[in-house]
């Protein structure tokens, strides 16, 4: 109950807040001209291109334990060392004990939303370790103190003035600094952590179970996170799955350009494990930690085991009439928007979070969207539907709709409460909730069914 | 195609309940177009409320009701996307078999004249900047895109100002917009925006729900913008061109 009130009450103040929507709006116009641009400038039919990606992680889903377990197989002759999570607890208890028996002081993160998942930061903080973001978005909202707003944009909200103040206030910086002069100080304040640094974490973009995981980036400070520490740690949802190299000719653009446009990141690195003898460069030691969290629940059940297919793209976000109004905090989840409010309820139970599920006018521009082709506001409805079933104790809209059903399997019935309805309206109105009040319509004083009796339209 | 029995209307209950005035537009523009039509007045709605609000047991009652009602009918003509999307889409997978065969018989109304070929019959005028808003269900449901637009276009002195990008949810949703209302409110906010930025004087369209939305935050925003249904709009247009209504 609680994390619906406050959804309730944050998603209430950003709705209001219209200089907020405005930016909003326009950071994402940004992005949906560029990638509305890029597909068609990059593909023939990108209509087959995401039916092509879906059956391709049809496939993965159908064969993901066999696929994970070639991962393992393979990546492990690599030297890699992998490791399973069932849990967020589990996968902290993993990196808790790698780090105390490194005696790691201090990390370099890239970009992972499965770090957030597990709430990475706030486990290393208890443990004295130092975090630093490399991701300038992540970085943006580290110092700020906030979680991310987007899964692929972390810092959407910030326009480049309240970048500059907060970099002036943290980093000292001139508070005029431009774009450029600002992604400079981000630079100078991280090079010296990737030498300094103990370890690196990383999330993954695929997991090729040919033995390699691949990370996608526009900064290369993912790269230096992942090469430069002697450890380097990966954390990836097990659905990250892909067969093999060659599904990322396929992958990579698919990804890019329904997220931000590009043809392809300016970095995509293919690792297959730590350095290797005889090699330059490359860490001492790599470890994958495979995470479940919630996801082989979802995989057990068939009507909602499509979701997996899910890429982290973030175009369902942009495309979303309630995430453009609301913005990525309110939701009070790791992934915001639609696939978010899809998958959270089952990673994290129904009863606390199915009422994001209801969230939504369905409008369907998601499912629109998604480069492989989750049918994202039909699961929308259908977690409405498993919360509904799994619901106990007395609801309101339940009594509501039961008394509804029988009104209206009878005209007669119907045309009874219409009358009630129409003689006390206004009586009637006051014990409604004020929302209720607010939205519904005065009834017309006779329906359509009782003015054609009476002959009208003949 | 159109078979001999009279084409039969399903009015959604929003219609019967607020707006009979849209129901009774269809009806004169069908009638003006040369089209037979019956009306069931045992319907009351096809279960969509509950339907989305994950109340799939009451919904199941609503639609075998509805089934009931509409055995006998070849074609069912219906002024929202919304619902014809609901009996279409979800009945198949809500009630099999019947569910499957009543959802072969619904037509929206913009669909419904396109498919009967009555576009090109449709002469009137209607001398303003008009906007069309296509309901999601509409366009995303049932595919919807162009035919309403063709049927506006038709239209003597309507001059099309449609804001650019696809159609745009206006915020409606059902039960969605009264259980979140402030989100609804913001939305249909950000949907009135858009038309006025492209200069509409009028917004036509498909969906009492969209309609009844729209036409509450012209209110909260005192504006005097008329939102009209693609059957009223039609009906105002032809009534002008035959010089006066006829019922
Ligand atoms: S659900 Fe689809 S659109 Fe949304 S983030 Fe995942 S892949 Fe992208």
């Amino acid at each position: 109950m609680k994390t619906k009130s406050e959804f309730l009450r944050k998603a209430a103040v950003k709705a209001g807040d219209k200089i907020h929507r405005a930016k909003i709006l326009k950071a994402i116009t940004t992005y949906t001209g560029k990638v509305e641009g890029m597909k068609s400038a990059q593909y023939h039919d990108w209509q087959q291109a995401r039916s092509l990606a879906a059956q391709t992680k049809n496939y993965v889903l159908r064969h993901l334990p066999d696929l994970l377990e070639q991962f393992e197989r393979n990546i492990t002759a690599n030297g890699a060392q992998v490791l399973w999570a069932e849990d967020a607890a589990e996968a902290r208890e993993h990196i808790r004990r790698i780090f105390r028996e490194r005696k790691v002081r201090k990390v370099v993160k890239s970009k992972s939303m499965t770090t957030e998942e597990i709430e990475v930061n706030e486990l290393l903080g208890g443990e004295g370790i130092e975090v630093l973001e490399s991701d300038l978005g992540e970085l943006i909202v580290q110092l700020a103190g906030e979680k991310p707003y987007h899964i692929v944009t972390p810092a959407m909200h910030k326009s480049r003035q309240d970048i500059a103040a907060l970099f002036h206030e943290k980093l000292g910086v001139p508070a005029s600094s431009s774009a450029e002069e600002l992604t400079m100080a981000a630079r100078d304040h991280l090079r010296s952590a990737y030498v300094t640094a103990d370890a690196g974490i990383t999330g993954a973009n695929f997991l090729l179970a040919e033995g390699a995981i691949v990370m996608t980036e526009n900064e290369g400070n993912g790269r230096l996170t992942m090469s430069c520490p002697p450890v380097h740690v990966v954390i990836a949802g097990i659905e990250k799955i892909l067969p093999a190299m060659e599904n990322l000719a396929l992958f990579l653009p698919l990804l890019t350009t329904s997220g931000t446009g590009q043809q392809i990141t300016c970095y995509n690195s293919v690792v297959r494990g730590p350095r290797a003898a005889g090699e330059q460069d490359g860490p001492q030691e790599m470890i994958v930690i495979l995470l479940d969290n919630g996801r082989s629940a979802m995989y057990g059940e068939p009507e909602f085991q499509h979701a997996l297919r899910c890429i982290r793209c973030g175009a369902c976000l942009n495309a979303c009439p309630v995430y453009r109004t609301v913005g990525g905090h309110a939701y009070g989840t790791t992934y915001q928007g639609p696939i978010g409010s899809v998958i959270t309820p089952h990673m994290r139970g129904m009863a606390e979070f199915s009422h994001l599920s209801s969230a939504s006018s369905l409008c369907g521009a998601c499912t629109q969207v998604c480069p492989v082709q989750i049918d994202l506001h039909h699961l929308l409805l259908k977690n409405r539907a498993k919360a509904t079933e799994e619901k106990r104790g007395v609801d309101l809209w339940q009594v509501g709709f039961a008394g509804w059903a029988r009104v209206m399997t009878s005209r007669k019935r119907l045309e009874g409460v219409r009358r009630l309805a129409v003689a006390g309206e206004a009586s009637l109105r006051v014990i409604l909730p004020h929302a209720l009040r607010k939205r519904l319509p005065l009834p017309a004083k006779k329906s359509f069914a009782r003015l054609w009796q009476e002959g009208a339209g003949r | 195609m159109p078979s001999d029995q009279p084409l039969s209307l399903f009015i959604p209950c929003l219609i019967d309940q607020v707006y009979p005035e849209m129901g009774f537009s269809m009806v004169r523009v069908l009638h003006r177009l040369g089209c037979e039509v019956r009306y069931r007045d045992e319907q009351t709605c096809c279960g969509q409320p509950a339907f989305n609000a994950g109340h799939q047991r009451e919904a199941k009652t609503v639609a075998r009701h509805f089934i009931a009602v509409f055995q006998d009918d070849e074609e069912l003509v219906c002024p929202s996307g919304s619902c014809t999307a609901m009996v279409r889409n979800f009945y198949p997978g809500l009630l099999g078999d019947a569910g499957r065969k009543q959802a072969g018989a619904v037509f929206e109304f913009s669909e419904y004249l396109a498919r009967a070929d009555l576009i090109g019959k449709i002469k009137g005028s209607f001398p303003a900047k008009i906007a069309f808003h296509n309901s999601c269900h509409s366009y995303r449901e049932l595919g919807i895109a162009e035919v309403p637009m063709q049927i506006i276009a038709q239209i003597d002195g309507v001059e099309l100002c449609q804001p650019a990008g696809e159609p745009v949810c206006c915020g409606f949703g059902g039960v969605f917009s009264v259980k979140f209302s402030a989100i609804a409110g913001a939305m249909a906010d950000t949907r009135l925006q858009m038309f006025l930025d492209a200069g509409a004087e009028v917004v036509v369209s498909n969906d009492p729900g969209c309609i009844m939305h729209l036409r509450q935050e012209c209110t909260d925003r005192g504006l005097s913008m008329r939102i009209l249904h693609l059957a009223e709009f039609l009906d105002e247009a032809m009534a002008d061109h035959a010089g006066g209504r006829q019922v």
